[in-house]
């Protein structure tokens, strides 16, 4: 397989390392080498990498620049908030602290190129230089000139200077409406069933052989492969219950080679697992306890989702009920439900066109404060005065993200909320302070 | 004020320091309108060390309270520190996951604060130096999240131990600081820190110390929920990156659920996180235990009356669920009674109020006599004695200090009692008389609670206990009653101890009565199948009640009776609500009405209250008047106001204008009948637009688009 990694500018032996760390990616980490080219020469100014996550990009790049040891500056552009820390984090590490200093307050693109030619002229590049920007997608967001810039940075610095951007979307989402400079296009696959068995494989458990890791993660697969693709989640799952696995292995019921019967002792945990695959309701090490706490019958232990009981204060219950009440009702309707002798009005009277749909399934409306305070003060049952508590419960509801302001904040008058919270959590509310909400609502009429 | 320069502008006069008033202390605030300004200063000083002892005592509570949960944070931080320098595979597996501790705090946000002053304090006695906390309103954005994270890690530290080296680093980083604002100048600080600790470390190289050579770096996030997810997931994605050089563990306070976390945080970023869930106590058990030893003792001598202790618990049960808030409610209460009561003077601990009766001046005597409290003891004693107490001062203080310890008397048996009755009644089925002690005591400051209907009914529920629960609720009266030095007391429970060592020694005593009573029940019961009438039916049930009532007692039941009626006749005696006691006014605080205004006020009805009667607030006699009607001689916003109100949901300006001209010309004392009467002259307008905008302000209209010359109401009714 390492005929796949060759190159004339480099030492064999380096190259086999880097074929060793990159299981399953020799023909990409190929063609980057071949489009890097050797060391000395010129590589192509930009190259623009693209693939679902745990695809190895950043790994492959990593490793390779890392074990070839050519100059390179990784920048994760989530942490550059401001153009200035990418500038200097490339400085630092192409040129050293003193040139990052030279920097000014707030650098603009010409700042870092006038800065980076200065230092390039007093220690020109033998080799080429590569720039890494993970998490290209977030260089949308920052100046417009800033992506077209990098595109082309080899000619505005004049120096053997190589971008290479990494991003999990393709290249059309990037282009910039006054046109640019077209980069490489360059596609990591996701990895195949097989691909994924030989990556998990690799980090054994140094006290099994690799064999039996190898079967582990072959029934792993076998369980998981339909619902989940992602290595990193596998790799998790995989360190999670492996320590069950081996069990019987440690209790001397069997041995490594009873594929069969370690098969019957994993299946159901796997199966468990798999209802929480993705969510992480427990930590790693709480799942560990909870594994040996089943043992003893105990389920105290439960999911982050099985915590939704929140408990409120009374008024700030009224006022979720009568922000449900304000979200999911037409407005039309609230004479219907809160005046005392509203006469008999069927539903169908009320029925328009578009309202045939429930209101549930197009989520929750928008309403003023006063249809939000009217409301409250004909559900809750006693009077309530006016008191600055009740409207500083308002808006700690809305610190709390069970009410949503739509409104801009610093609209003072006639501000407007959403109701943030579920049928389900509402209908337990209501059922803490005896209110039947359902009777409420127009959608169950 | 005159300046050398030429040309016009604002200058800045700073004041000079002599100028400067001197600053009044507390106590001269609390003399200021106090009401018997002799003793404001003993008061002063008592108000001052009750609240101290109050306020410690607290703090002593609260801290006991989240003793559990804070030390089951602390094992967390320590094993993950500790399982990150093991390198056994499961913990390499985990390596790159940040470990982090949801903590579900409830909603009561205000008291949270306290929790986690005391978390980060105890972190970094024992953990780690490194603890940082952080809140939603200071990280708007992610850059002011970082800033925040770094300096405070770094300043900290600086500031705790000054050494000469610290300092040295210190003049060289500003320019880092203000330049980079990174993780990775966090993981440089990170690295000298810990290196730095290192070399002196290697000399001793005892195992635990090793351990201890990478403290984690503790990130609190104060409110989960305010936070910008956006700013959130960034933020820990950055942090994910430099796991392998910093040992950072995050700490979430979540005011709701801990689902917030799956909806504030995609699946890519929970991914990175190792999160294990910690919930503290419930704020009511809290609240519980805050009455429980602060209000339902006699330690503490300032007591509240039924109507405020209702006002702070409704304020708390309906508003907040805020323990800071009850206690600063307590507080306010507290500094009222010192401050408007001049007899509170005579609220401290006995030896001190006895002290104090000596001292009582003869103005402060004349007000004892006016105490409604003290005016129908003096009824209820002879003419002789009558005359004696509110003539004769040297008897009144005799008097007064016999009242008083009979005062201290009543409150050391009172909760004993109390704590008594709660855990008898506190087991029965539908709680007549509440599940928790607070309602109980609510009851029984309101009026004898004997005469109450649920309690008659508790005593019959009771006396249908069967007889192991009646021996462990007798046991643990028992418990309760035993530490209390008190001469009735003591005697109760030897009472007590005796019933129930009879109640104990029935097991071993013959059963006799046993079939005859079986017997008698099941036999009416046989008749009943047969019968269909419902006259009859009736008519044998009360037969049945009846034979039930008038048979024998067994010696249990006669036992329990005895027990129960033991009980009654406690509660008779010491649980008399505190108005029949003399002198009460001493220490209760009874003005509910204060306490509701101050801490939950209502500023909408204080504002409509000035503009529809602005004699509440102004006090000028010619601005009275009957019926809710304004003088015309009223503020020109009284006026408006009042015509507003006269108008429906759209206000048509120029009829608004007519009308106010029209009630200020007759308030002029323009003859009707001339020309220019209601007519809007220059001065009226601005002084109708003056009044307009300021009812804008106020937000009781504002301009509105959907017609021209027209304002919308905001506030719905009218007059």
């Amino acid at each position: 397989m390492t005929a796949l990694l060759q190159h004339p500018g480099y030492e064999e032996e380096k190259l086999q390392r880097v074929a060793d760390q990159i299981p399953c990616r020799e023909v990409q980490a190929g063609t980057l080498l071949s489009l890097m080219g050797q060391p000395e020469q010129c590589s192509f100014p930009s190259i623009f990498i693209y693939g679902h996550r745990a695809t190895g990009k950043s790994h492959v790049m990593n490793v390779l620049l890392k074990e070839l040891e050519l100059p390179h500056a990784t920048v994760s552009c989530v942490e550059c908030v401001s153009v200035a820390l990418l500038f200097e984090q490339v400085l630092l590490s192409f040129f050293g602290g003193d040139s990052a200093s030279q920097l000014p307050r707030s650098p603009s693109l010409s700042d870092f190129v006038r800065i980076y030619r200065q230092q390039c002229s007093q220690s020109a590049a033998k080799q080429t230089r590569y720039i890494v920007m993970e998490k290209a997608e977030l260089l949308r967001d920052t100046d417009a000139n800033l992506l077209p810039a990098l595109l082309r940075l080899r000619e505005l610095v004049e120096d053997n200077v190589s971008v290479i951007l990494l991003s999990e979307i393709v290249w059309d989402k990037f282009r910039p409406n006054t046109g640019c400079f077209e980069p490489i296009l360059l596609h990591f696959p996701d990895y195949s069933k097989g691909e994924l068995h030989q990556v998990l494989s690799q980090d054994r458990h140094p006290s099994y052989s690799a064999e039996f890791y190898s079967s582990y993660i072959n029934i792993l697969l076998g369980v998981f492969y339909s619902v989940c693709r992602d290595l990193r989640e596998l790799r998790h799952l995989a360190a999670l219950n492996f320590s069950k696995f081996c069990e019987p292995l440690e209790e001397g019921k069997a041995k490594e080679s009873d594929t069969h019967k370690l098969w019957k002792n994993i299946e159901p945990h796997l199966k468990k697992a798999m209802q929480t695959v993705y969510l992480r309701e427990v930590s790693s090490l709480q799942w560990e306890q909870m594994q040996e706490m089943e043992e003893q019958e105990t389920k105290t232990m439960r999911g982050l989702s099985a915590h939704t009981h929140v408990e409120l204060p009374y008024y700030s219950k009224f006022l979720l009920i009568a922000a449900y009440l304000a979200s999911y009702n037409p407005a039309r309707t609230d004479k219907r439900f809160f005046v005392k002798h509203h006469g008999k009005i069927r539903k169908t009277n009320f029925l328009k066109k578009n309202e045939k749909t429930s209101n549930h399934l197009l989520g929750p409306k928008p309403f003023a404060l006063d249809r939000l305070l009217a409301i409250f003060y004909s559900v809750v049952d006693s009077r309530v005065a006016p008191t600055a508590s009740i409207f500083s419960q308002i808006s700690s509801l809305v610190t709390l993200q069970l009410l949503s302001q739509v409104s801009h904040d610093d609209q003072l008058d006639a501000p407007k909320y959403k109701c943030a919270v579920s049928m389900d959590f509402i209908c337990a509310i209501s059922r803490t302070v005896n209110f039947d909400i359902v009777k409420y609502l127009y959608d169950f009429l | 004020m005159s300046t050398s320069s030429v040309s016009k502008g604002c200058f800045v006069f700073k004041p000079s320091a002599k100028k400067k008033k001197t600053s009044l202390g507390l106590e001269d605030y609390f003399s200021q309108g106090c009401e018997g300004d002799e003793s404001s200063e003993a008061r002063f000083r008592l108000c001052h060390d009750l609240w101290d002892k109050i306020k410690a005592d607290t703090e002593v509570l609260q801290d006991e309270l989240n003793r559990k949960i804070l030390d089951s944070l602390l094992d967390f931080t320590r094993k993950c520190s500790s399982t990150r320098q093991h390198s056994d595979w499961a913990s390499q597996m985990r390596a790159s996951e940040i470990p982090t501790a949801a903590l579900v705090l409830g909603v009561n946000v205000p008291d949270h604060d306290m929790t986690f002053q005391s978390l980060s304090d105890l972190l970094q006695q024992s953990v780690t130096p490194h603890v940082v906390s952080v809140q939603a309103k200071e990280c708007g954005a992610l850059k002011h999240l970082m800033k925040r994270v770094l300096e405070k890690l770094m300043n900290t530290v600086v500031a705790v131990d000054d050494d000469e080296e610290e300092e040295a680093e210190q003049t060289s980083t500003p320019h880092h600081k203000s330049t980079h604002c990174s993780l990775s100048t966090l993981c440089d600080w990170y690295n000298s820190k810990t290196k730095k600790a290192h070399t002196p470390g290697k000399k001793r190289s005892s195992p635990a110390k090793d351990e201890q050579q990478q403290p984690p770096v503790v990130i609190i996030f104060k409110d989960l929920e305010a936070f910008n997810p956006r700013v959130l997931q960034d933020f820990i994605l950055i942090c994910s990156r430099y796991i392998e050089r910093v040992p950072l563990m995050f700490i979430f306070g979540i005011a709701t659920s801990p689902s917030t976390i799956q909806h504030m945080l995609p699946h890519s970023v929970s991914s990175l996180l190792c999160i294990e869930l910690f919930q503290s106590l419930s704020c009511t058990q809290h609240l519980a235990t805050v009455i429980d030893k602060m209000i339902l003792t006699h330690h503490f001598p300032f007591k509240l009356n039924g109507k405020v202790m209702q006002v702070l618990i409704s304020i708390f049960l309906y508003h907040d669920f805020s323990v800071r808030n009850f206690i600063k409610g307590v507080q306010l209460a507290l500094l009222e009674h010192f401050h408007s009561q001049p007899l509170s003077v005579l609220c401290c601990k006995k030896k001190q109020a006895l002290l104090n009766v000596t001292q009582l001046s003869q103005s402060d005597l004349e007000k004892i006599r006016q105490l409604p409290s003290f005016r129908s003891y003096v009824e209820t004693q002879e003419s002789e004695e009558q005359v004696n107490l509110l003539k004769n001062d040297t008897h009144l203080k005799e008097v007064c200090t016999k009242l008083l310890k009979d005062l201290h008397k009543y409150h050391k048996n009172y909760y004993p009692v109390l704590r008594c009755l709660h855990t008898l009644t506190s087991s029965l089925p539908r709680y007549p008389l509440g599940k928790q002690i607070r309602e109980l005591h609510l009851i029984c400051l309101e009026k004898n609670v004997w005469e109450n209907e649920d309690y008659q009914s508790a005593m019959k529920l009771l006396k249908m206990l069967a007889k192991d629960e009646l021996i462990t609720s007798l046991q643990r009266c028992i418990e309760i009653l035993q530490p209390v030095k008190s001469k009735r007391m003591r005697n109760a429970c030897v009472q007590l101890e005796d019933l129930l060592t009879k109640l104990k020694q029935l097991d071993t005593a013959p059963i006799e009565t046993v079939p005859s009573v079986e017997e008698s029940i099941t036999s009416p019961l046989k008749n009943l199948q047969k019968k269909t009438n419902l006259f009859q039916l009736q008519k044998t049930l009360l037969e049945m009640n009846e034979s039930r009532r008038a048979k024998k007692l067994s010696p249990f039941e006669i036992l329990r009776n005895e027990a129960i009626e033991f009980i009654d006749s406690l509660v008779k005696s010491h649980l008399s609500p505190p108005e029949c006691q003399t002198l009460n006014e001493v220490c209760y605080y009874g003005s509910s009405g204060s306490v509701r205004r101050h801490l939950n006020a209502t500023p909408r009805t204080s504002i409509q209250a000035a503009l529809s009667s602005p004699y509440y607030f102004l006090q000028n006699d010619s601005l009275k008047s009957e019926d809710g009607t304004v003088s015309n001689a009223a503020p020109d916003i009284c006026i408006a106001y009042k015509l507003h109100l006269e108008c429906g949901r759209l206000i048509n300006l120029y009829d608004w204008l007519e009308a106010y001209s029209i009630v200020v010309s007759a308030a002029e004392g323009v003859d009707p009948e001339s020309d220019s009467y209601g007519k809007v002259d220059e001065v009226k307008h601005a002084r109708f637009i003056r009044a307009v905008s300021e009812l804008e302000f106020l937000g009781f209209i504002k301009s509105t688009k959907q017609k021209t010359d027209h304002v919308a109401r905001l506030t719905w009714g009218g007059c």
